[in-house]
């Protein structure tokens, strides 16, 4: 499957002429393990009250998203090709008002995580048991309102959110370190009051084993630091700063996908 | 000059040249320093460059702090994370006492195209309208950047100066001399006069043509100032021209069409009719095809024009 949703990134992307390939390549594992062996949802109803809810933070991996919505039966796969077209349902970030299984608005990054514990408080003041997964970048974690969200999540010691940031060091404008040091990201989020786990986020079992160990917690939320590459899987994105922000041409996707047989 | 430049590009290389001059300039972005051109300044004065990284509030707060110290300040991101994801640090910081910050913001307005709503930039200029002490620019072309941003440079206080993502057609030769809030008169003409900003400038030029064909003789101002707003070219066009259509790539209220409604209700009312961005987020799309969506072309230009001559009684 992960190879799966590699190739739809790459073929959509490069279809479009523009997109985010770099930072949806760089969670497709977290993903797969999310939608093919954890997550509740029936994508027949894609407002279920009792699905559990994925959060997508950072909102320009709506490829990524949108893959794994179509596979997960959402919405056609062929329907993939349409993103970033006038009046398509896949909008160049996540829109909620648009397709089927977003939950959030997102592209302005750093507000998924504060909408996320309003659902996960709703769930328990409802008797829900539905959980709650946002995805953060690394770069998104250096906006505030991650660090209002983090404090909040402890406080109100909501147990059923699961942060799950995107490791890859990378950003637009650089490297991580290089831009803005957050390290030890590790120990912001403990200090923060988060039960934190690390894996490398490229390897299903170590995700799902975090994802399993998250709902065992009580009391305070969970953060998985999962490591990760951006552009993993294409030779030519993997930690190139260039694919952030811009679409394979023709050649480098048929490139790509060649590598991704 | 050439004949279609990014107003962005043209930023990049501005500041680099006041870089030179200059050595109280400091520059600050929040992650888009690639897309902003600011790192054009980043790799000739490494020491006077800071990226605070995606931190839109926290770089607003360290701007006010370097100009409270005597710097001249140049903070630059997107258009629609410059406003408002810190409207509050600057209306505090910079607003109220008056800092020495220039907020220069790239991908203005809905011409940002694909990447959709969340990038699309259509309140930002109602926003820094609403701050007291702030100068409130949108430049028509790459040559018009050049001279704002040096004006900006050279003026105490705090700016907003709006840019696009697209290239631009040039409108002014390389003569052109920016006053800050005054109105250019691009083009002479007694039937209409149309009052445009930004990437609409040149669309309302190519209507002119059209139109003057029709035997509609159409006045074309640049409004690059809309804060402060020209006062006397408004009602020297309401005068002489009997009727005013707007155009701006931003929604129909606290922008430019505003702006020129409270002037000529005040001094002078004549008919008038407003181009803007309907009251709705729009799509992804190619810059082109969203502006056609919402009627800011040359044709919608024309349309408007003649439903306006009929108006004029
Ligand atoms: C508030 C805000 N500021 C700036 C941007 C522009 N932007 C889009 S993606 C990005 C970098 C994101 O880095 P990260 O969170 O690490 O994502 P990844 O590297 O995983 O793609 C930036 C600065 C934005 N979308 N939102």
């Amino acid at each position: 499957m992960a190879k799966t949703l590699r190739r739809h990134i790459i073929r959509m992307t490069a279809k479009a002429g523009s997109g985010h390939p770099g930072g949806s390549l760089s969670a497709v594992e977290i993903l797969t393990a999310l939608f093919f062996n954890h997550l509740r949802y029936d994508p027949r109803n894609p407002r279920w009250t009792d699905r559990d809810r994925f959060v997508l933070s950072k909102g320009h991996a709506a490829p990524l998203l949108y893959s794994a919505l179509a596979e997960a039966g959402y919405f056609a796969t062929e329907e993939l090709l349409t993103l970033r077209q006038l009046d398509s349902r896949l909008q160049g970030h996540a829109d909620m008002t648009a397709t089927p299984g977003v939950e959030l608005s997102t592209g302005s990054l750093g507000q998924g995580l504060s909408f996320g514990i309003g659902i996960a408080i709703a769930a328990r003041l409802d008797r829900r048991d539905y959980r709650v997964y946002v995805l953060v970048g690394d770069g998104e974690c250096e906006e505030g309102q991650v660090w209002e969200a983090a404090m909040a999540a402890a406080h109100f010691k909501v147990d059923n959110i699961v942060a799950i940031i995107d490791r890859n060091q990378q950003q637009i404008d650089g490297w991580t370190y290089e831009i803005m040091n957050s390290e030890p990201l590790d120990e912001k989020w403990r200090s923060f009051g988060w039960h934190v786990i690390e894996v490398n986020g490229h390897d299903p079992a170590q995700i799902l084993a975090a994802l399993e160990e998250a709902k065992t917690v009580k009391g305070k939320p969970t953060a998985i630091i999962a490591h990760t590459t951006k552009g993993k899987g294409v030779s030519f994105m993997e930690n190139n700063l260039e694919f952030h922000g811009r679409a394979p041409t023709a050649d480098e996707a048929e490139q790509a996908l060649k590598e991704l047989e | 000059m050439a004949v279609e430049m990014s107003t962005r590009e043209a930023y990049g290389k501005t500041l680099v040249e006041l870089g030179k001059e200059n050595e109280n300039i400091v520059v600050l972005d929040a992650d888009l320093s690639r897309s902003t051109n600011t790192q054009l300044f980043a790799k000739e004065f490494p020491e006077r460059f800071f990226d605070c990284g995606i931190a839109e509030q926290n770089m607003m707060g360290i701007a006010a702090g370097l100009a409270a110290s005597g710097k001249t300040v140049f903070a630059s991101s997107f258009a629609v994370f410059a406003s408002g994801r810190c409207y509050d640090q600057v209306r505090m910081s910079i607003a109220q006492p008056r800092q020495n910050v220039k907020i220069v913001a790239s991908h203005g307005g809905i011409s940002v195209g694909e990447d959709g709503c969340s990038h699309h930039s259509i309140e930002d200029l109602a926003l820094y309208c609403s701050f007291p002490n702030f100068s409130v620019i949108v430049p028509a072309d790459a040559n018009e950047t050049a001279h704002a941003v040096r004006i900006a440079a050279a003026t105490y206080g705090p700016f907003y100066i709006r840019l696009s993502r697209p290239k631009t057609s040039v409108v002014f030769d390389d003569n052109y001399r920016f006053e800050l809030g005054k109105a250019v008169t691009m083009r002479g003409g007694w039937d209409v006069t149309v009052i445009a900003c930004g990437l609409m400038v040149h669309r309302a030029l190519l209507a002119a043509d059209a139109l003057a064909k029709q035997g509609i003789e159409l006045r074309v101002v640049n409004m690059s100032t809309l804060k402060p707003i020209d006062e006397e070219a408004i009602i020297g066009a309401a005068n002489e021209t009997g009727a005013i259509l707007c155009v701006e790539e931003h929604l129909q209220h606290g922008g430019l069409g505003s702006t020129v409604a409270q002037v000529v209700a005040k001094h002078q009312p004549v008919p008038m009719s407003f181009l803007a961005i309907k009251d709705y987020y729009s799509p992804s799309g190619k810059p082109n095809e969203l502006l056609e969506r919402h009627g800011l072309t040359s044709e919608g230009i024309e349309k408007e024009v003649r439903a306006l001559v009929g108006r004029k009684g």
